[in-house]
């Protein structure tokens, strides 16, 4: 989450009603480059995908740590040491390290997720072995000098006041979050509660360090006009040496069988109201039938998988209830997912009205098949997606590395069109009727309150004292 | 000592690897569109961009007619209607966006090749650039759903504080409004506005097409005659005005319920062409550009802890864009951040770069090159701007070069000849902020 990660990529949906673009595209399409993968004496794992489509390489590495693996007390610690990880080593000074990619003509930066760190760089390809050997470094070299973690981590709560304190939409996230989920780590932002932030020490930070960074926890993804061989003998000279360490146990901490809707009001300085609805929906692989969550992949589509889908259809340009909306739902989830709806209602309409005519469409999934027309646009994107997709190095890396820090490992994308065409319109039906439910779901509204109050008098609504 | 065996290993393999540049072809449609093509055959799909000089520059008296106008293409043209557009584009996987900025107004298309997918979107973009119908329901809806975007704008104190500063440094000039305009502004925007504006600026010779993807030469020259034929010749539109120079500096408070104060200070940049652009580019770089190693990011938050994020830009346009800074700190914090910003600035213009900063950021910026142009979409955003701007086919190819050709001395002659802390405009949007009240 350093820098300009946009929320996307952190496994989040709670950006303001922004649209999917499209079908997330995962399958390895036909004639891209092949994959190599090794795994180091460490437990290091290395995968290499060869596009030679221009003279670069992207490297990343991939770390399984994140907010879902903190605890109450703790939150935002993952994100706060991915931003020490710039912060110097024995070697390599403060700054040293993005001084040095910057030397070498790289683009870098690094983000955090509820299951993921990751860190990467953009270089020419000759350049790849830079990435490795400060990589290797800082992977158990890390300083975490208290005076650098001072300013760091006043750092982030800048980083917390922008994105999510002063955001309206952002804020009702983060309660809309803390309710759905109960028991489960999802219940906190990945930036972590300010107060935990403000009581986070460096001695916090040097166990959560000593406990992930290791090799055994963590995957290099390569993808770029480079020889495989040639990039597993690099890794080999420069991860290699790291040796093994056990890993913590994580608790599993699942989430509690949600007992009925559940409702919330945020008050906050803002101009337009706001609502979010979310329904528990399943996940790949944790014990529903497996063909749901892909069902659950093409119904979200069906709401939202562009214009042509119902919800910019029906809400924003039949009805004109919505000014804007968006659908969230990823079935690459290793805890138990959400589909999300957020709208902001049109002129002169209220919540009430729209979140009467989001359930109006739910209910329309529940009651009917959805059209052959809608399956063959969303089978046509997905197909399209896989050759777009193509056009960016980082993307590629970035669905290998999140599919293997997933535990779904990156294979699972060879699947991904093949599980689409085989969903039918009843199995849609299905999963709308089984989860799609009162008893599922969460609504939060963001009540704006003029700007010309004083602020003083809102302090029920902020996160911090 | 390590840091030696690395440096070492960066010498043996030389220097970085030099990317052969795309071949951009150009040429003139019939009626005067000018095209701008890249062959890239290696995918089975295509980008198409067609950008005209209306973006919101030419709004004159109605802030908010050029977003329209462009929002409003796709919501009905020929015999379509926006869900039948919507449909014809997404189901044959194709995807169609649009955009207006100050300077361009855009609509873009990406699509596979296989030629009975390729036909279905190229058909609908055709109709959408040479026949739209702005049907008077969907202007409707539109405006209402601008005026709901001018309200959003209204709870973001970064946008409160671009609108400001915009407003505040370009004072008469067609710049200082935003594209999505004001809230009356809009109210009293009509549908024959739109189609006045249309008629004007969407015309052949006010148009560039760029082309990327894996289709050939004849095949682009097809399609872009396609795209263009129905549209009349029409003419350029008119030279902007130029930029009035500020003689002298203004401080702008805005009272906003955020727990941080945003922070733009600046003045005017360059235009596109402009003689001082290399210098002024690499300059910046240094002080604020490169988003990590730069001397704000360092000063501001590396060395203090003030912001997340710290930064300078350097917007070239067809006439002056800004020189803008910014940054985001906690109220309390925005004086002190306000300083820090000010003084590296002043002292940035006063003693230049040195000889190692000036080194690095061209190790940078040279070995970075072949990351400017690895994705066809990259490509294609060059392809529009060297079309737009009216500059070099080589520009690409000449890049590299005059980047190595900046001198110490070339930066440091052209801060202190074109960047003026002392006159810069400065706006403040927070809780406690000081200086000049100014309305929201």
């Amino acid at each position: 989450m350093v820098r300009w990660v946009p929320w996307l990529l952190l496994g989040l949906v709670l950006s303001a009603c922004a649209s999917r673009p499209s079908l997330p595209p995962m399958e390895v399409a036909a004639g891209a480059g092949p994959v190599h993968e090794r795994v180091l004496a460490n437990g290091l794992k290395v995968i290499v995908k060869q596009d030679h489509r221009a003279p670069v390489v992207v490297s990343q590495i991939w770390y399984k740590v994140g907010s879902s693996y903190e605890h109450d007390g703790i939150t935002g610690i993952s994100h706060v040491l991915e931003h020490m990880m710039f912060k110097g080593t024995k070697r390599y000074p403060a700054g040293e390290f993005s001084r040095i990619i910057a030397e070498n003509g790289g683009r870098e930066n690094a983000f955090t997720g509820r299951d993921y760190t990751a860190y990467f760089q953009t270089l020419a390809k000759d350049r790849l072995a830079v990435s490795f050997e400060l990589e290797a470094d800082r992977m158990r070299g890390l300083l975490l000098d208290p005076e650098e973690f001072a300013k760091e981590v006043r750092v982030v709560m800048e980083e917390r006041r922008m994105r999510t304190e002063d955001n309206p939409q952002a804020l009702t996230g983060e309660h809309f979050n803390a309710v759905a989920y109960l028991s489960s780590p999802y219940h906190w932002p990945i930036i972590g509660w300010m107060d935990d932030l403000e009581n986070l020490t460096i001695e916090d930070l040097r166990g959560w360090y000593d406990a992930w960074y290791r090799p055994n926890n963590a995957t290099v993804v390569v993808v770029g006009d480079v020889d495989p061989q040639e990039v597993f003998e690099l890794a080999e000279r420069y991860y290699g040496p790291i040796e093994a360490a056990p890993l913590p146990q994580v608790k599993p901490r699942r989430e509690v069988e949600q007992r009925g809707e559940r409702r919330l009001r945020v008050v906050a300085p803002a101009r337009l109201p706001y609502l979010m609805m979310g329904w528990k929906t399943p996940a790949l692989g944790r014990h529903e039938a497996e063909w749901e969550p892909y069902a659950m992949e093409v119904l979200a589509a069906v709401l939202d998988g562009g214009l042509s889908a119902r919800l910019e259809t029906e809400l924003v340009r039949a009805q004109r209830i919505a000014a804007s909306i968006g659908t969230g739902y990823d079935l690459y989830t290793p805890r138990r997912e959400l589909l999300t709806i957020s709208a902001t209602p049109a002129p002169g309409r209220d919540i009430a009205e729209l979140e009467a005519a989001i359930e109006a469409q739910i209910e329309r999934l529940r009651r009917e098949p959805v059209t052959a027309e809608e399956l063959a646009r969303v089978k046509a994107q997905v197909v399209a997606g896989k050759v777009y997709e193509r056009d960016s190095m980082f993307y590629q890396a970035m669905q290998i590395g999140m599919l293997e820090t997933l535990g779904y490992g990156w294979r699972v994308q060879e699947e991904y069109l093949t599980r689409i065409e085989r969903v039918t319109p009843e199995q849609i039906q299905q999963v709308a009727r089984k989860y799609l439910t009162e008893r599922r779901r969460t609504v939060a509204v963001l009540d704006p309150q003029p700007s010309d109050r004083p602020v003083a008098s809102q302090g029920g609504s902020r996160l911090v004292r | 000592m390590f840091a030696k065996v690395l440096v070492s290993l960066m010498m043996l393999l030389g220097a970085p690897a030099l990317m052969a540049t795309p071949q951009i072809q150009h040429w003139v449609t019939d009626n005067g569109a000018r095209v701008y093509f890249v062959a890239a055959p290696e995918l089975p799909m295509v980008d198409i961009q067609i950008t005209f000089d209306a973006g919101s520059a030419r709004d004159g008296e109605r802030p908010g007619l050029a977003l329209l106008t462009n929002g409003l293409l796709a919501e009905g043209a020929g015999p379509w209607d926006a869900d039948v557009i919507a449909a014809r584009f997404e189901g044959v996987g194709a995807a169609f966006s649009n955009s207006a900025g100050r300077d361009m107004a855009s609509l873009s298309l990406r699509s596979l090749t296989r030629p009975e997918l390729l036909e279905q979107a190229l058909a609908t973009l055709e109709a959408i650039v040479e026949r739209p119908t702005f049907p008077q329901a969907a202007f409707e809806r539109e405006r209402s759903r601008l005026l709901v975007a001018i309200e959003r704008r209204g709870q973001d104190p970064g946008a409160q504080a671009r609108l400001a500063f915009y407003r505040t440094l370009y004072g008469e000039h067609p710049y200082a409004h935003p594209p999505s305009g004001y809230r009356h502004s809009v109210q009293a925007i009509e549908r024959q506005d739109l189609i006045a504006f249309h008629r004007r600026y969407y015309v052949a010779r006010n148009a560039v097409i760029a082309i990327v993807g894996a289709v050939d030469r004849a095949q682009a020259e097809q399609l872009a005659e396609r795209l263009s034929d129905e549209l009349p010749a029409g003419a350029p539109a008119p030279d902007l005005p130029p930029v009035p120079e500020p003689d002298e500096g203004r401080r702008v408070a805005i009272e906003f319920p955020s727990s941080q104060s945003h922070i733009l200070m600046g003045q005017l940049g360059v235009y596109r062409g402009d003689p001082d652009y290399f210098p002024l580019f690499v300059g910046n770089h240094i002080l604020g550009g490169a988003s990590l190693v730069s001397r704000i990011f360092d000063e501001v938050r590396e060395q203090r802890g003030l912001a997340y994020s710290a930064y300078s830009q350097l917007v070239p346009m067809r006439r002056r864009g800004p020189y803008l800074m910014g940054l985001q700190t906690r109220n309390d914090q925005a004086e002190e951040a306000l300083n820090v910003l000010r003084q590296t600035v002043h002292r940035f213009v006063a003693e230049g770069p040195s000889a190692e900063e000036l080194r690095a950021a061209k190790a940078n910026l040279l070995g970075g090159f072949p990351l400017r142009i690895d994705t066809n979409r990259k490509i294609l955003g060059y392809l529009n701007m060297i079309g737009f701007y009216g500059l070099e086919l080589d520009y690409l190819d000449r890049f590299t070069a005059r980047i190595e050709a900046v001198t110490l001395e070339q930066v440091r002659d052209a801060f202190q000849r074109r960047v003026h802390p002392e006159r810069m405009v400065t706006v403040v949007v927070g809780r406690g902020a000081e200086g000049t009240p100014s309305a929201p």
